[in-house]
């Protein structure tokens, strides 16, 4: 952690915070181009290519088309919390960047101050980050509430349920990333990868921290809580206007803000990438900052990749994928560090790798079988042949007699009455 | 069914966060049996909203997410076609049967024309039947496509959607070519056909059908395989073959039911006999009875469709040259008398009960349309899932809206 | 067994594979789509071939045609001759806000003064500018393309057959030119 953190002048802890909101801002304008053109690539479509260069300035002129709609506040709505929720929403959002690492100690252009590019850092930034999501949560809870539409309370009541659910499996997985670093401080963590990247060694923890993400973000497949097929628009299905916009911002500034993360932790932060890493300026001066937005873009690029690829999956068989595979997973990965970890310290056995790398493949296969598939289809009932021109003309059996509930009693009888014909 | 139907469903006022008048202990709550104050919600699902695709409204009654009864309210697109086919000469009537299952235009228009042509005991050139049989299959594989794109894209795959339209496009390419419509081709005419083809036009069809059989893998493989979309739709929403019969489900939804039901094999009409001998005419069928078989019932009378449209073609090669079409009278007038002509639409059985007092409009022109019974088994079968699976059961039960209320 | 994740691995392999292939979409405004000769865009009139005989109008199953003409007598020509009177079209407007495109009307046009022109760019703000009266349809009729060939399986049309004897009937007879 550097000396500097708490010690500099007001200005430049100002400048940081504004240059922080401000790309964040730029880069969720620029997230959402590339995310419809990516995906309209994938449709063989062209995507937003009329506004700007290459349609770059579509989010722009969205977001313009947003603020100047009419603000609806619907009757049933509990006004006050209605207001309150977009904006409880998106500040924690932001929030979460002020310990995000962007890149190592530079020198301000134009003046001998240094400083790292990072607005501060805490002892406990990733819990902090961790604390501060979550208050977002409240922010779709309370608009599914207060909006007063069922769509919205199903909305919102999904959400809350599945970001607590896939915060647990998330926190767990940070924990083998601590025992590793030896700090909770993202600073550090970066600080500490500078030999290996830690998604080599814990690449189990870095695959349930990316499925745990897709889920804490609410985005395609785990897009439950504004899934537009059953809930129009789940949480935020009464919003319009600038507070749709705020929560449209919060989405993708979280996108961006668990991306971070998932950098920050597994990916090595601002470290170059391999091939690059053998220049020596690679890891020093502003460079640092594209190469953290580039890690960062790539897992944009696979949230962006997922949505066009996979279908929503249903609410109960979602909790019980986080709940019965990923926090036992994550829980078991967790324990397997801290013996190996105590191991290696007490004993000095030089088989770690390998007692690594068969808990990788252990948990891996584990993560692998994870969707339950209904077992109904299989205890599907013999089906009855049913001639249906018995008396030249179709006869149904009478409706009425029917009900869904006593459906094998139905089949023994259907059954009875084929064979009686037959005979 | 009606709410009575249910036990421990009574309707509330839905009114959640401030004002909740739904937990007002006297209209709410409490049903037999449940000592903690739970009440049921009721969730209009429609008129307008994204999974209905048109205006059908469910009137579901929940708990929790959990539905505990369902009623489809239909209706809010009725036009009185039936009522509009009395003041309409036959060749009007082509245009308004195209309509109302607007997905599948060409196989409406066929059963109006075919229905005339039985009254009038009229022979069809045999060039116009053949290619009535390839525009139909042809307009079966649109259909078919469209639903093929949009039952993924309800369970929130939206990539599925543009696959199929770019095959459904292909297609619609060589029917516009033909039909100069792209949706309502107005194609038929009593006695067979509007006009011959063009010049060049079987080739390009041929090439059209090439082209959307060998890209069909990118839509199995993108929706069949997929775990999450296996999870979302096997199981659900069984459909029995006794509500099958008991409802009249007909078409595909009751194929996969394992109701082997197909007019064209069992009561052959247009050239689908010959099809039939030769094999080429496959009935697909599934016993599981989940959206899953539907979905895959579909996409396998897609590949049968195809092939059908090929056979169709060699068949067209071999014919002499000869019209496509009776020349008629300038009024064209069916005799007195009735008739009941159905047809195997894309989406199930179409019926045509055509009363006529020999005047040039019909008497009374009964419209038994596929998606009106496909949809009233639903109360059947939507009791007892979740929100999350109605939509997967909805979207699977393959219907028009135009189609239900006609 | 199936390899579990296998189907979800398949899909993201498809979109992938998309992503890297060429769009499909027609860039409608500046490229202008090549549509074929049948398409049914808009109705253009031929209006020195109307004879206001309303057989349009009448058979249109949404009533979308309107026509006004009067009746203009020429005198004779020749001495103890007849008065011809014939209608003129004083107007002749298509509501394409209720025309279902059915092309019912161009069917039973017996003097073939209405056609298809697939040029479909006349929408309207206000839906009752969607009126167009005998001057725009006339214009119209510039875009309306040539019949196309028809298949060699198929018989020639009536009319072709029609003026094909007429031609044999002229050079047997050696009246012809």
């Amino acid at each position: 952690m550097s000396d500097l953190f708490g010690t500099e002048s007001w200005w430049v802890v100002i400048v940081k915070a504004v240059l922080i909101f401000v790309v964040l801002v730029v880069y969720t304008l620029f997230n959402i181009w590339f995310e419809r053109r990516v995906v309209a690539k994938m449709q063989h479509r062209v995507g937003p290519n009329v506004h700007g260069p290459f349609g770059l300035l579509q989010s722009l002129a969205d977001g313009v088309k947003l603020a100047l709609k009419e603000d609806i506040i619907p009757t049933a709505a509990d006004k006050v919390v209605y207001v309150l929720a977009p904006i409880i929403a998106t500040i924690p959002a932001f929030m979460a960047w002020a310990v995000i690492p962007f890149g190592p100690e530079v020198k301000i252009p134009f003046t001998d101050t240094v400083t790292p590019l990072q607005l501060t850092d805490l002892p406990v930034g990733v819990i902090y980050v961790l604390a501060v999501t979550s208050i977002g949560i409240y922010g779709i809870v309370l608009a599914g509430w207060s909006s007063g539409s069922t769509y919205a309370l199903l909305g919102g009541m999904r959400s809350s349920a599945q970001m607590i659910s896939y915060e647990i499996a998330m926190g767990l997985t940070f924990v083998s990333v601590f025992l590793y670093a030896g700090s909770m401080s993202t600073a550090a963590i970066v600080e500490a990868q500078e030999g290996m990247w830690f998604f080599i060694p814990l690449f189990p923890a870095f695959v349930i921290y990316v499925i745990a993400m897709v889920g804490e973000t609410n985005r395609a497949p785990f897009d439950l809580p504004e899934a537009e097929g059953e809930l129009v628009g789940g949480f935020h299905t009464e919003y319009s206007s600038l507070k749709f916009a705020l929560f449209f911002l919060a989405e993708y500034v979280n996108m961006v803000t668990v991306s971070a993360l998932a950098t920050t932790l597994f990916l090595g932060g601002w470290r170059a990438p391999y091939p690059i890493a053998f220049w020596d300026g690679a890891n020093e001066g502003y460079w640092p900052v594209l190469w953290f937005l580039g890690k960062t873009l790539a897992f944009i690029f696979l949230f962006i990749w997922l949505r066009g690829t996979l279908p929503r999956m249903r609410y109960d068989q979602f909790m019980k994928f986080g709940w019965k595979w990923l926090i036992p997973a994550a829980l078991a990965w967790t324990v397997l560090v801290m013996i190996v970890r105590k191991v290696q310290s007490d004993l000095t056995l030089d088989r770690q790798t390998l007692l690594i790398v068969a808990a990788c493949v252990a948990v891996v296969l584990l993560l692998v079988s994870l969707i339950p598939e209904s077992k109904k289809a299989d205890e599907v009932e013999d089906e009855v042949e049913f001639d249906a021109f018995a008396g030249g003309f179709p006869v149904p059996p009478m409706p009425g007699r029917q009900t869904s509930t006593d459906r094998t009693d139905q089949t023994e009888t259907t059954a009875t009455s084929t064979t009686s014909r037959e005979e | 069914m009606t709410d009575a139907d249910v036990p421990g469903a009574r309707e509330v006022v839905v009114g959640v966060g401030a004002g909740a008048a739904g937990f007002d202990h006297e209209r709410g709550g409490g049903g037999p049996g449940s000592s903690i104050a739970t009440t049921d919600m009721v969730l209009n699902v429609g008129p307008q909203h994204p999974a209905t695709h048109g205006v059908l409204r469910l009137r579901l009654t929940l708990d929790g997410e959990r539905v505990v009864a369902c009623e489809p309210i239909v209706g809010y697109m009725h036009r009185g076609v039936e009522k509009l086919f009395e003041v309409r000469d036959y060749r009007q009537i082509i245009v308004l049967a195209n309509r109302h299952d607007w997905l599948s235009a060409f196989s409406s228009e066929l059963g109006v024309v075919m229905a005339v042509e039985h009254m009038l005991g009229m022979e069809v050139p045999e060039r116009a039947v053949w290619l009535r049989t390839m525009l139909a299959e042809l307009n079966r594989v649109l259909n078919h496509l469209m639903f093929l794109g949009s039952y993924p894209l309800e369970i929130g795959a939206i990539t599925p959607m543009f696959y199929a339209f770019r095959e459904r496009e292909t297609i619609q390419e060589v029917m516009e070519e033909v039909s100069g419509g792209r949706m309502h081709y107005m194609f038929n005419r009593v006695g067979g056909l509007k006009e011959d083809v063009p010049a060049g036009w079987t080739g390009r069809v041929r090439a059209a059908v090439a082209a959307v059989r060998s890209r069909m893998p990118q839509i199995e493989d993108l929706v069949l395989g997929n775990e999450i979309f296996r999870a979302r739709t096997r199981g659900i929403g069984y459909l029995s073959p006794e509500l099958v019969h008991a409802y009249g489900v007909s078409g595909p939804i009751a194929r996969a039911s394992g109701v082997d039901l197909d007019l064209r094999r069992d009561e052959p009409y247009l050239a689908y006999g010959t099809l039939a001998d030769e094999g080429v005419l496959e009935v697909v069928t599934r016993t599981e009875g989940d959206s899953y078989a539907r979905y895959c019932c579909l996409v396998d009378q897609v590949r049968v469709s195809l092939a059908l449209v090929d056979a169709c073609l060699a068949h067209l090669e071999d014919l002499p040259p000869g019209p496509v079409g009776v020349r008629l009278p300038k009024i064209v007038k069916a005799p007195e008398g009735s008739t009941y002509v159905w047809t195997e639409n894309p989406l199930g059985l179409n019926g045509y009960y055509l009363v006529s007092r020999g005047e040039k409009t019909p008497w009374r022109l009964k419209l038994r349309s596929a998606s009106f019974n496909n949809v009233a088994v639903l109360p059947h079968v939507l009791t007892g899932c979740v929100v999350a699976d109605m939509v997967a059961v909805l979207g699977s039960m393959f219907f028009v809206v135009g189609d239900i209320d006609k | 067994m199936r390899v579990p994740g296998r189907g979800l691995l398949t899909g993201l392999a498809v979109t992938w594979r998309a992503m890297t292939r060429r769009s499909v979409t027609q860039h409608y405004p500046e490229v202008a789509p090549d549509l074929p000769p049948r398409s049914r865009g808009v109705i253009a009139l031929q209006e020195e071939n109307c004879t206001s005989c309303m057989l349009c109008a009448r058979e249109c199953p949404a009533w979308c045609i309107s026509i006004d003409s009067h009746q203009e007598v020429e005198p004779a020509t020749t001495e103890g001759g007849r008065d011809r009177s014939h209608s003129v079209l004083d107007s002749f407007d298509i509501d394409f806000s209720l025309c279902m495109y059915c092309s019912i009307c161009i069917e039973v046009c017996p003097f073939d003064a209405l056609h298809w022109s697939p040029e479909f760019e006349y929408a309207e703000t206000d839906i009752r500018d969607l009126t167009h009266g005998r001057d725009r349809l006339r214009e119209w009729m510039w875009t309306v393309p040539p019949p196309q060939p028809l298949d060699p399986h198929a018989v020639d049309p009536k009319e072709l057959d029609a003026a094909r004897k007429a031609a044999e009937a002229d050079d047997a007879s050696g009246t012809g030119p």
